[in-house]
């Protein structure tokens, strides 16, 4: 569990993140991903400097309270303590990163769908315009159906692994396809393999299984 | 509340570009790349004070009169930046003053070996902003979480100079071609995802991605990043 993940975020993704434009399912995975990720941490500083960078070059807007004033408030504010976090002593502590763990919250157990042999899905949060966030369990060996998409997907694995026409995909490694891509990931044997999973749009089944195969896509 | 953007993109400010000038002065290089050093609206000049030390004064000895003079510098632009990215006047002055707020309160989290002062104020700025505008707080990475990935130990050249490395930023900005300039300005003013920049650019959306990753090659490329 301690080897780098060599599929790596978009630039795009990152700076949206950066700039904190980046939609909250999306930004639930970047932020997973740099939990394991020094590399592209290291990306994120570059992009966050160049928002730095943009603010120093900023023209000035006149401000009608002044520093003194603005000090004046702070002492006399409370100061809002930020709740302790609650300590997860889990087993999952430290499989799943953070962000996902504070999304499950105290949502336990987690409803798993069943989405066709070996496959079963748990959502998190979010809605179809914005993009979803769930966990994908994978059977080990299970050969998922080819699909494209009508939105994006953007995967990254937890645990496990699996392969497809973009590559072999292991913890860490983040996977992003949209409707031009179409795949069939098939899962690593021997471990289960469990994925991140954001979805904007839906999944559509391709060849000839897909009349029987597209009613369990509905994610 | 904060507003869609609604400026055209046209109105953003050009980054203190030396490119324009040398096109039309082309025998006043020199003086062009001197021009890179002042912003483009203020008149004091910026590389001589040290805001790093200044937030560093905040968070050793409560020094007032330091934030006075970070309140004077970053408040203003911090209120202009929200504005550009769409905000009402009356929420631009509150996310820019709880963010003076929180510079005040939380100067002993700032890490000059990390970053500039100006960009760890331009996150704490877009971190409230997502706070008020998504109801919810930004999902982080967290060193603290079991599940953490660290760094392997980086080799120990030389001391991060926080504010030299903010400079050299605004010159590569500053120097980038104007089309990839465009692209990073509004993905930092357009709270809008790459697609619809695209499209407002009337350009595919692999162009803006290159443009982009170009941009950035060469912003990480002077922090001295190879990737």
């Amino acid at each position: 569990m301690n080897a780098l993940p060599r599929h790596h975020l978009d630039e795009d993704t990152l700076v949206a993140y950066a700039s904190g434009t980046l939609a909250p399912a999306a930004s639930v995975m970047v932020a997973s991903h740099l939990t394991l990720c020094p590399r592209c941490r290291k990306a994120l500083a570059a992009a966050e400097a160049v928002g730095g960078a943009l603010l120093e070059s900023e023209s000035t807007a006149a401000m009608k309270t002044s520093a003194e004033a603005l000090l004046a408030r702070a002492e006399v504010a409370p100061q809002t303590l930020k709740p302790a976090r609650p300590v997860n002593d889990n087993r999952d502590a430290a499989l799943l990163p953070r962000p996902v763990r504070d999304l499950i919250g105290d949502a336990e157990p987690l409803t798993w769908r069943w989405m066709g042999p070996g496959v079963r899905y748990a959502h998190l949060a979010g809605d179809e315009k914005e993009g979803k966030v769930g966990l994908l369990k994978i059977a080990p060996g299970t050969r998922l159906p080819k699909h494209g998409h009508t939105g994006e997907e953007f995967t990254m694995v937890l645990a496990g692994g699996y392969a497809d026409e973009g590559g072999h995909f292991v913890r860490g490694d983040v996977e992003w396809a949209d409707g031009a891509t179409v795949h069939q990931p098939h899962a690593d044997a021997g471990e289960e393999c469990l994925c991140l999973v954001v979805t904007k749009g839906t999944l559509k089944a391709k060849g000839l299984l897909a009349p029987f195969i597209q009613p369990l896509m509905a994610i | 509340m904060i507003q869609a953007a609604t400026a055209d993109w046209a109105d953003y400010p050009a980054f203190t570009a030396p490119t324009p000038a040398r096109k039309r002065f082309p025998a006043a290089a020199g003086v062009a790349k001197m021009s890179a050093k002042t912003t483009s609206a203020a008149t004091v000049n910026t590389d001589t004070v040290d805001y790093s030390a200044l937030v560093q004064a905040v968070a050793q000895g409560r020094d007032r009169d330091a934030f006075g003079r970070l309140f004077a510098h970053y408040a203003p632009r911090l209120k202009s930046f929200l504005l550009r990215q769409g905000a009402d006047d009356a929420s631009a002055e509150d996310l820019a003053q709880e963010a003076m707020l929180t510079v005040w309160r939380k100067a002993g989290l700032f890490d000059a070996s990390k970053s500039s002062a100006g960009t760890w104020i331009f996150t704490i700025a877009r971190n409230l902003r997502i706070d008020a505008v998504r109801k919810a707080r930004r999902p982080e990475f967290d060193a603290e979480d079991p599940a953490f990935v660290t760094e392997a130990e980086p080799a120990a050249d030389q001391a991060f100079d926080a504010e030299q490395t903010g400079a050299r930023v605004r010159a590569a900005l500053a120097e980038l071609p104007e089309e990839q300039a465009t692209v990073v300005r509004l993905s930092f003013f357009e709270d809008k995802p790459h697609a619809e920049i695209a499209e407002k650019l009337a350009l595919p959306l692999g162009t803006v991605k290159s443009r982009l990753r170009l941009a950035m090659k060469r912003i990480r490329t002077c922090l001295g990043d190879e990737r």
